[in-house]
C-alpha cells in the first residue's frame, strides 16, 4: 500500500514538475521546476529498485547540470519577455502534436495490452543475483562486460568538457596580469635611468 | 493493487510528450529548448530502468546511465555554445541562428 502511496505521489509531482518546466514564465522558475521533476524522478527510481541510477540522477543532474543551467540562465543578460512572443501562436500546434504522440503511445500500450505483441523475457545475460545489492551489481556488470563501454563513457564526458572550455575560453585584452617571468628577467641597469630634467618641466615615465 | 509496467510506461510517456510540447511552446528560447530535451531523455531513463526492472535484467540500468552521460555531455556543450552565441549576438532567440547560412 505504501508503494502504492508513494509511486502515485512520486508520478504525479513530476509530471505536475514537467509541466510547470515548459510552461513557467522565468526560465529560473524553470530550471528550479526541473529539479523538482529530477528528484521525483529519482523516487521512482528507488520504488523500482535502481538505487544507483536513482543516486546518479540526484548528483548528476540536480547537482551539476540544473546549477549549470542555473549558471547560464542567470548570467546572460536576456529580456525573456520577447523570447515569449511565439508562446500563444506556438500553443495550437504544439498541442495537436503533443495529442498525436500521446494517441500513438496509448495505441502502442493498447496493442501490448491486448496480447497481440510478446513483449519477450529477458534473456538472462545480466540477471539481478539475489542477495547482491543493486550498486554491487551494476558495478560487477560495469567493470567486466561493458567495461569498454564504460571507458567509452569517459572518453565522451573529457570530449565535452574540452569541447566547452575550447568554446567559451577567450583571450582577454587590457588586462593588467602579472608576468613573472619578466619580472625575474628585470636589472638594476635597465630598471633606473639617470635623468636631469629641465626646470618647471615634468618627467616622462 | 500493485503497481504494475504499465503505470511507469504511462508516466514515462506522459513526460516524453511534456518535454515534445515544451519544445514546440519555446520555439525562440534555447534554453528552455534544452531542459525540454533533458525532460525527454528523462522519460527514456525512465522507462529504460522500469523495463530493467521489470524484466530482472540490469543491462537496462546500465544503457540508462550512459543516456545519463550523454545528456550530461550534452548539456554542457550545447551551454558553451549558447554562452559564445550570446557573446556574439547578444540574444539568444533561435529565429536569428539562419545567418549561420552559406
Amino acid at each position: 500500500m505504501v508503494t502504492v502511496i508513494a509511486f502515485y505521489l512520486f508520478a504525479t509531482l513530476t509530471i505536475v514538475a514537467g509541466a510547470f518546466t515548459i510552461l513557467a514564465r522565468n526560465p529560473v522558475h524553470s530550471v528550479l521546476w526541473l529539479i523538482v521533476a529530477f528528484f521525483n524522478a529519482a523516487g521512482l527510481m528507488v520504488l523500482l529498485g535502481a538505487e544507483f541510477i536513482a543516486m546518479l540522477l540526484v548528483i548528476v543532474y540536480v547537482g551539476a547540470v540544473a546549477v549549470l543551467f542555473l549558471f547560464v540562465v542567470m548570467m546572460l543578460d536576456i529580456d525573456f519577455a520577447e523570447l515569449r512572443a511565439g508562446f500563444i501562436k506556438n500553443f495550437p500546434l504544439g498541442l495537436l502534436l503533443a495529442g498525436v504522440l500521446l494517441a500513438e503511445i496509448t495505441l502502442g500500450l493498447g496493442a501490448v495490452g491486448a496480447g497481440g505483441i510478446a513483449l519477450g523475457t529477458a534473456d538472462g545475460t545480466a540477471p539481478m543475483v539475489a542477495g547482491q545489492s543493486n550498486i554491487e551489481a551494476i558495478g560487477m556488470l560495469l567493470y567486466s562486460k561493458y567495461l569498454f563501454l564504460f571507458e567509452a563513457a569517459g572518453i565522451i564526458l573529457l570530449v565535452a568538457m574540452v569541447g566547452a572550455i575550447v568554446l567559451t575560453h577567450r583571450k582577454r585584452t587590457g588586462v593588467r596580469s602579472q608576468n613573472v617571468a619578466r619580472q625575474n628577467a628585470r636589472r638594476p641597469d635597465e630598471a633606473t635611468i639617470n635623468m636631469s630634467p629641465e626646470v618647471g618641466k615634468g618627467v616622462e615615465l | 493493487m500493485t503497481i504494475g509496467i504499465e503505470h511507469y510506461v504511462v508516466v514515462s510517456s506522459i513526460l516524453f510528450v511534456l518535454g515534445v510540447l515544451g519544445i514546440f511552446l519555446n520555439r525562440k528560447n534555447v534554453i528552455v529548448i534544452l531542459m525540454a530535451i533533458e525532460l525527454i531523455l528523462l522519460a527514456v531513463n525512465i522507462n529504460l530502468v522500469a523495463f530493467s526492472a521489470f524484466l530482472h535484467d540490469l543491462t537496462g540500468q546500465v544503457f540508462a546511465m550512459f543516456v545519463l552521460t550523454v545528456a550530461a555531455g550534452e548539456a554542457a556543450i550545447g551551454l558553451a555554445i549558447l554562452v559564445t552565441y550570446f557573446r556574439d549576438r547578444g540574444t539568444i532567440a533561435v529565429d536569428d541562428v539562419n545567418r549561420m547560412k552559406g
